[in-house]
C-alpha cells in the first residue's frame, strides 16, 4: 500500500501546526481519540464572535500519517468559514480529498469528530462565558 | 509485526555521507541472501538438477550429495547428527512438524503443551489448532524484560504434560529465552522440549545437546540463506523423540517429511550455516557493537525512548525502542528510506498493537510507538550513523506536531485524562 500524494504532501508540510490559548473566549478546542488507540488529535479555532467566522484553525496530531494528514486539511478548510458551514464538512470529503483506503477511514472520521469537539467547545464556552478546562471528547 | 506498508523508492539514491539508499534494516524479517550462499546454489538449478531421492543414476547421485553435505553443514551448527536433521519448507513447517507431530505420537502419555504468550504465531497458532482437538495448552507469560519465569514453567508441567515448546530468541524484542535451564527441567521431568530457533541459530551459539533441545525449528532465510527453506532437529538419543509425519507421501526424510528436496534451497542453507559457524564470533561482536552505537546515538538525543526488553538476554542485532508522544507508522513514514518495522497497530494486519509488546506490560499506548531495529551482516557503520540522525530528527519533528508531548511537557498526566474512546 503506498500513500497518495496528498497525505504525503500533508506529512511533509503539515499546514497550521500549533496551538492557541484554549482559555481564551474565541477559542474552541477539540481533544479526540486515545494515546491507546494509536491515534489524538488536537484541534483548536479562533473564532469572530460578531461574524462566527473561524479566523484561525491549529492542530497537533499523534497518529499515522494520514491522521496526521486528515486534521491538517481539516485546518484548512474550517478557516474562513463560519461556524455553521464547518460543521457541514464530513469525513467522506476527507476521504475523497485524500484518497484514504479503507484502513484509514477511522481518521478521517476523527478529524469530523475534531472540528465538532472545537466548535462545541467554543460554543459552550461562548454560553458561560468563562474558560473551562479541556476535555477529551468525540 | 509487519514491515513498513508504503512502497520503497525504486532508484538507488545516496546520502551525503556516502551511504546507499535505501537502508534494508529489518534483518528480522527477512536477511538478503549471502552471495557467497547464492554461488554455491547455482549448480543445483541447471547442471546438477537431479533428484535427491533418483537412487540409480549419476543426476540423482549429485542432488543427493548436495543435500548430505548440507546435512551435515546444519548438523554441525547446531552439535547435532546427520540423521537428527529433517529438512522441510521453513520454520512455520518446522514448528507445525514438530508440535503437531509430538501431540500425535505421545497422545496416548498426556494431552498437555505449555508455551509462551511471546512465541511466534507459527508456534501459538498451531497450539491454538490443537486445542480444537482436546489438547490443553498453557500459555505462560513474559516477565517484564521479556524471559519466561523458570517457576512458572515448574508450577505449569503436571503429569499430563507431553510438550514444552519455546523459543530461542524473539523475532519482535530479540529477547533470548533461558533455553538450557527450560530444557534441563523438562529433561528431570520427562518431557520434550521445542524450541523455535529460527531467530536464534546462526546468530548466537546454540547446541542441543549443551541446552538439552530434543525438537528445533531452523530458517534459512534468517541467516542469509534462500527464502522457502528450513529443517527441523528432532533427538535421536538420550532420550529419543519420535514424531508423526503431517505431510505423507513417497516417504523421503526417513518418512517424516515427504516431498521431492529443494535441493538448491537445502544446499543454500547448509552453505548459510557454514559461513555463520565460521563467521558468528566475529559477527556477533560486530552486530553487538553496531547496534550498541545506534542506541547511545539515539538514546544520547532523545529523551522518553524505552528499550523494550532484556538488554543483557538479547541478540546481537536486535534494537526494539519505543518513542513515547509518536506514533510508528508515522515515524516509519519519515524514515521511508529506511527499511525497519514498527508495533504500532496501524502497520499490522490485525489493526492491533503488537502482542508480544503488549505482553511485556508495554502499554497500548508505547505498543503504537515502537521501531523494530534489526541490524544484519550487510550493514554498516556509516548506515547506523544515518539511521540514527533520521530517526533523531523524524521523531523531534513528530513529537513538535504531538499533543500529547505538549500535555506532558505542560505537566498534564496523560493517564488521569478521560480520553473519549473511538
Ligand atoms: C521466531 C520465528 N518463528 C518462525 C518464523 C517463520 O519462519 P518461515 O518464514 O521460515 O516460515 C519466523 C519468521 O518469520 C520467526 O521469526
Amino acid at each position: 500500500m503506498s500513500y497518495s500524494d496528498k497525505v504525503l504532501d500533508h506529512y511533509s508540510h503539515p499546514r497550521n501546526v500549533g496551538s492557541m490559548d484554549k482559555g481564551s473566549t474565541d477559542v474552541g478546542t477539540g481533544l479526540v481519540g486515545a494515546p491507546e488507540c494509536g491515534d489524538v488529535m488536537k484541534l483548536q479555532i479562533k473564532v469572530n464572535p460578531e461574524t462566527s467566522v473561524i479566523e484561525d484553525a491549529k492542530f497537533k496530531t499523534f497518529g499515522c500519517g494520514s491522521a496526521i494528514a486528515s486534521s491538517s486539511l481539516a485546518t484548512e478548510w474550517v478557516k474562513g468559514k463560519t461556524v455553521d458551514e464547518a460543521l457541514q464538512i464530513k469525513n467522506t470529503d476527507i476521504v475523497k480529498e485524500l484518497s484514504l483506503p479503507p484502513v484509514k477511514i477511522h481518521c478521517s472520521v476523527l478529524a469530523e469528530d475534531a472540528i465538532r469537539a472545537a466548535i462545541h467547545d467554543w460554543k459552550k464556552k461562548r454560553e458561560t462565558a468563562k474558560p473551562e478546562t479541556v476535555e477529551a471528547r468525540s | 509485526m509487519s514491515t513498513d506498508v508504503k512502497t520503497m523508492p525504486q532508484e538507488q539514491l545516496v546520502a551525503a555521507n556516502g551511504v546507499k539508499l535505501p537502508i534494508y534494516m529489518d534483518n528480522h524479517a527477512t536477511t538478503p541472501l549471502d552471495p557467497r550462499v547464492l554461488e554455491e546454489m547455482l549448480p543445483y538449478f541447471m547442471e546438477k538438477f537431479g533428484n535427491a531421492a533418483s537412487r540409480n543414476h549419476s543426476f540423482g547421485w549429485a542432488g543427493e550429495e548436495g543435500v548430505e553435505t548440507a546435512r551435515e553443514r546444519v548438523a554441525k551448527l547446531v552439535g547435532a547428527t546427520t540423521k537428527e536433521i529433517i529438512f522441510t519448507s521453513g520454520a512455520t513447517e518446522s514448528d507445525n512438524l514438530a508440535i503437531k507431530g509430538v501431540a500425535e505420537m505421545y497422545k496416548e502419555k498426556g494431552n498437555h503443551i505449555i508455551t509462551a504468550v511471546s512465541e511466534h504465531k507459527a508456534v501459538l497458532d498451531t497450539c491454538k489448532r490443537l486445542e480444537k482437538y482436546c489438547y490443553r495448552v498453557t500459555y505462560l507469560p513474559v516477565q517484564k524484560d521479556g524471559l519466561v519465569d523458570l517457576d512458572d514453567l515448574k508450577r505449569a508441567i503436571d503429569d499430563k504434560t507431553i510438550l514444552v515448546t519455546i523459543m530461542a530468541a524473539n523475532n519482535e524484542i530479540g529477547v533470548l529465552q533461558p533455553v538450557a535451564e527450560i530444557g534441563k527441567l523438562c529433561r528431570e521431568r520427562g518431557v520434550i522440549f521445542h524450541s523455535d530457533a529460527t531467530q536464534a541459530v546462526g546468530k548466537v551459539p546454540v547446541d542441543v545437546n549443551k541446552q538439552n533441545i530434543d525438537v528445533m525449528s531452523i530458517s534459512a532465510h534468517k541467516m542469509y540463506g534462500p527464502k522457502g527453506v528450513g529443517a527441523l532437529y528432532v533427538r535421536r538419543k538420550n532420550p529419543r523423540v519420535q514424531i508423526s509425519a503431517i505431510i505423507d507421501g513417497g516417504g523421503h526424510e526417513r518418512g517424516m517429511r515427504s516431498g521431492t528436496l529443494n535441493v538448491p534451497g537445502i544446499v543454500g542453507l547448509g552453505k548459510a550455516c557454514l559461513i555463520c559457524m565460521e563467521d558468528m564470533p566475529k559477527e556477533s561482536c560486530h552486530l553487538a557493537g553496531m547496534r550498541n552505537r545506534l542506541r547511545d546515538n539515539i538514546m544520547g538525543r532523545l529523551d522518553e525512548v524505552y528499550i523494550n526488553g532484556s538488554m543483557e538476554h538479547r541478540l546481537p542485532g536486535n534494537l526494539n525502542i519505543s518513542f513515547a508522544y509518536v506514533e510508528g507508522e508515522s515515524l516509519l513514514m519519515g524514515i521511508n528510506d529506511v527499511a525497519v518495522s514498527s508495533g504500532s497497530a496501524c502497520t499490522s494486519a490485525t489493526l492491533e498493537p503488537s502482542y508480544v509488546l503488549k505482553a511485556l506490560g508495554t502499554g497500548d499506548d508505547l505498543a503504537h510507538s515502537s521501531i523494530r531495529f534489526g541490524i544484519g551482516r550487510f550493514n554498516t557503520e556509516a548506515e547506523i550513523d544515518y539511521v540514527a540522525d533520521r530517526v533523531v530528527e523524524t521523531v523531534q519533528r513528530l513529537r513538535e506536531l504531538s499533543p500529547l508531548y505538549e500535555m506532558a511537557k505542560e505537566g498534564v498526566d496523560l493517564k488521569q485524562v478521560k480520553w473519549a474512546a473511538e
